[in-house]
Formats: structure tokens, sequence, C-alpha cells
């Protein structure tokens, strides 16, 4: 009889992860190009859409009508570091992320501090979404969320009044996620904005997107989307949301003072220290477009930061 | 191991072959779907990799020859330096192009303001000269001495490359740290080589008769 011992050296120590990566790119590339002659690969993407449905929910006036980027650009191209700083490894990894049983804790300056499950977030009536969304490094996509406005859920906590900044505390799962186990950024990814960005209609928290519950790779099973700060400020599989008095320092901050700050509002006239934000790449197009100020929604609101110099609060 | 004149031509078809492939695989990709949502963004990437993974081999020829003894493989390092010239070209190309759509006054506001292209396009302008005086002929013309003198600008170029690509990166500076080392190790033996002049080449001989 064979009697397997588990083995001195751990896989890891002889393949070095890039290379496995890459040989598994590989391979798939080689498995998706015989599928897709075949037809193989729609059938299972199909199978696996059905069961993540979000049955009800409302479309927005706030919605842009812009051409929206595909499902597959949406869950195969992003940040989310946990997971490892490939755009391609949220895609890869972060299936191993356990999403139940989740609860957002909502505390600090509250007179009703509150733990909610996810089943009960999910029960707020939902709306659809479309918003663009422009990443610090220059790209960008049209992303159809689907959520509701933040705003709704610190009424039921009840801020008082020194509640002048809400933080947002994403979730730490050293055994799903390989890559808070690297000093990359300081671990849990903590994000924050100014009462009335927190509470402005704009500003939601996603709990879907493409009418299906929110991949894993996109920040399941709640986040936040601000549509016109860059990307990074949007956090992802939030666990706690803090009111405090002071301006919480964001994990961005922390590590690269210089090249990111506080506001990240969208602004193509003031550039990241090592490259422009005059322009973006729309994913899916050839050329580039000239960045627009906050995002596109000027409109709604620029009034927040009237009187601010946003060169020195960036 | 010394491979005769026919056997040495043969692998110089496999190592210009070989060092086609990473430019197969962009140009099969796009038709076939395999550079992800972003094939621009992986194209620039790519090509730049490939440029610091030649200039590396090329500068792996003198110590693998002093370990090895293989003294065969400096004919082979022409070749892989022009392919790091090559690649090097596209990677220009793509950032031109793809990335500043040929406008002039966009492309050197970015190379003046924004030190990782600054640094790049450095790296890209020492190469030029090598790449030219790369024939036999040049080699001639120039005298051994000279060409050898210039040629020295590759360590130049390796540093610039290598610093163009850390300074480019956001935040994991895990890849370009791998990079930085073998580089190091490659200068460095340099470095210890000089400093102690051993003959490997005579030790080889005289073991072998």
């Amino acid at each position: 009889m064979l009697i397997r011992k588990p083995a001195d050296i751990a896989p890891s120590e002889i393949t070095n992860a890039s290379l496995y990566r890459d040989r598994r790119m590989f391979l798939k590339h080689l498995a998706a190009g015989a599928a897709g002659m075949s037809g193989l690969t729609t059938l299972d993407a199909g199978a696996q859409q059905a069961a993540d449905k979000i049955e009800q929910f409302t479309r927005s006036a706030l919605s842009t009508k812009e051409k929206q980027n595909s499902l597959k650009e949406v869950t195969t191209y992003n940040n989310f570091y946990e997971f490892g700083t490939d755009k391609t490894d949220p895609a890869e990894f972060a299936h191993k992320l356990r999403t139940r049983p989740w609860t957002i804790a909502v505390e600090g300056e509250v007179a009703k501090p509150r733990t909610f499950a996810i089943e009960e977030l999910l029960k707020f009536p939902l709306e659809e979404r479309v918003y663009r969304l422009r990443c610090v490094e220059g790209w960008s996509m049209v992303i159809p969320w689907i959520g509701f406005e933040l705003n709704k859920l610190v009424k039921l906590v009840e801020p008082t009044g020194n509640a002048k900044f809400v933080e947002f505390v994403s979730a730490v799962q050293p055994d799903t996620m390989h890559g808070v186990h690297m000093p990359v950024l300081p671990w849990p990814y903590f994000e924050g904005l100014r009462m009335d960005e927190a509470m402005h209609p704009l500003t939601i928290l996603a709990v879907g997107l493409y009418g299906q519950i929110l991949p894993k790779q996109n920040g399941a099973p709640v986040r936040l989307m601000v549509p016109w700060k860059y990307g990074f400020k949007s956090s992802k599989s939030i666990v706690k949301i803090r009111f405090v008095e002071q301006q919480p320092k964001i994990s961005w901050e922390r590590v690269a003072p210089h090249e990111y700050g506080f506001y990240s509002n969208v602004n193509p006239n003031v550039d990241h220290p090592r490259w422009s934000q005059a322009t973006e790449r729309r994913i899916g197009e050839f050329a580039k477009r000239k960045t627009l100020m906050f995002n596109g929604y000027g409109e709604h609101v620029a009034s927040m930061y009237a009187g601010m110099d946003l060169k020195k609060f960036f | 191991m010394r491979p005769g004149e026919g056997a040495l031509r043969r692998i110089k078809v496999v190592v210009f072959t070989v060092s086609l492939l990473p430019l197969a695989r962009l140009l099969l990709g796009v038709p076939l779907d395999w550079l992800g949502v972003n094939p621009i963004e992986l194209i620039t990437r790519s090509t730049g990799t490939w440029t610091l993974v030649f200039l590396l081999a090329t500068l792996a020829v003198t110590p693998i020859r002093h370990l090895s003894g293989w003294h065969w493989l400096i004919r082979l390092r022409r070749m892989l330096g022009l392919f790091a010239f090559f690649y090097a070209t596209l990677h220009l190309i793509t950032y031109l192009w793809l990335d500043q759509f040929f406008d002039p006054a966009a492309i050197v506001k970015d190379i003046i303001k924004r030190p990782f292209i600054t640094i790049g396009f450095s790296a890209f302008v020492l190469m030029t000269p090598l790449a030219i005086t790369s024939s036999n002929a040049m080699v001639r013309q120039l005298g051994g001495r000279q060409w050898q003198r210039l040629h020295r600008l590759v360590y130049a170029v390796a540093v610039c490359g290598l610093i163009h690509y850390w300074w480019l990166v956001k935040r994991d500076i895990t890849q370009p740290a791998i990079y930085a080392s073998v580089l190091a190790l490659l200068l460095g033996a340099r470095l210890v080589w000089r400093r102690r002049p051993t003959r490997p080449r005579a030790e080889v001989r005289a073991g072998r008769r």
C-alpha cells in the first residue's frame, strides 16, 4: 500500500508563483482556444450567471447612457491588492473569498451603533446605477452596479454632531488573501469620506453588477462606489463603517502621501507625480479619451468643493 | 563543449526563432484574444519586459563564458543584443503610437516631465549607437579597442532600463527587484573578475589536455 507523506518542499518553493501563473494562463489560453471553437465556454458562463441573479431592482435616472463595458471586461481586469497586484489576479484568486456569513459593523459617533448582516443589506430597495469608473492608473470603464445609497444606511444609525468623516475598513482573510501577507499596503485596507461625500446621493453601497450578485473579484459581498473619485476610494468587501471627528489617514496616503491624497477626486488638471491624468483609456477603446473633471459628475458634486484648492487637497 | 560551425549555425537558428516567440505571442494574441481586456497595456509591458530580458541575457554571456569555458557563446551575443534593441524599438513605438498617438507636443512634454519616461528614453538613445555599430564592417571601421569602449554603454543602458521599470511600478516592487538582483549579479561578477583576473580559459584547457 502506498502511504503518501506530505512533501518536505512546498510546491511554491520549487516553482515561483508568477511562473506558475504564466503557465496556467498559457494552458488556459490553449483550453479557451479549443473550447471557443466548440462553443463550450458560453454554456458554462451562462449557468454560473443564472445562479447569482438579483431579481428585483429599479433603474436610476443617475445612470449614464454610455456604452457599458462587458461582464468579461469588468470581471477580469481590476485592482484588488488583497489578492495580488496584477490586474488579472482578482479574477484568478478571489474565488477563495468567504462571503457568508458576512456582517458590517457600523459604529463610532452614532446614536444607534448596529451590525448589519449581508442578508439585511440585500433587503434595502436596490437600484441599478450605471457609473463611469476612472482608475488612478489612467484606465476607465462603464459599469452597471446594483446597490443603494449609502445615506439610507447612515440615517438608520443616526450620526451625532461629532461625525465629520466616515471610515471604511475592508476584510482581511489571511487564509484566502495571499496579498495581505505582502507589505504592499497597510492592512486592512482603509478608506474614508467626508460626511457630505458619504451622504451624497451618488455614493452607493453596491451589492451587485450586471443583474447578478457582486462577483468576488469586484469586492463581494458589499463595496462602496463613489463615481467622481479615483477607483481606489471605493473600498471593496467592507466589514466596518466608523463615524469619526478627525479626517482619517487612508491606506494609500500612508504609503505614498505625495502621490495619493484623502480627496482623490478625478481631476485632469492635477497630475499624478509620475503620470498625467489628462487622458484615460476606456477599456475596449483604441484611442484615449480626455478625462473629465470629477469624472463627469461635476454638476452633482462640484459645489461640495467650492473654494477649495484642489491642487492642495488632491 | 565546443560546437562545430554547422552546429553553431543551427544553434543560432534556434536562438533566433525562440527570440521571436514573444513577438509571435503578441501578434497571434490580438486575433486569438490572449491579451486580456487591455491589450495595449499588455503589449507595452511585454515589449518592455523582453527588452530587459534580452539585455540581461546579453550581459550574461561573459560571466557564463568565464564559469563554463564555453567561449563560443560570444558568437550569440550580437544577436541577443540586437533582439534587446528590437524589443526596445517595439516598446518605444507602442508608447509613441498607442499611448501618445504621435502627438509631438505631448511626447516632448512627457519625456521632460516624467522621470521614468526620461530615463527610459535615455536608455533607448544610448542603445541606438550600439545597434548601428553592431556589424562586422563597423567593428573594423572603429577598431576593436574603440568599438569595445563604445559598447561599454550597454552597462548604462541596462541600469537606465532597470530604473525606468522600477520608477513606473505603482507600489509592488517585487518584479523590478528580481531584475535588479540579476543585473547586480552580472555587473558584480565583472567587478570581482576585474580585481582578481583569473584565467579560467587556461585552466579549462590545461584540464582537458
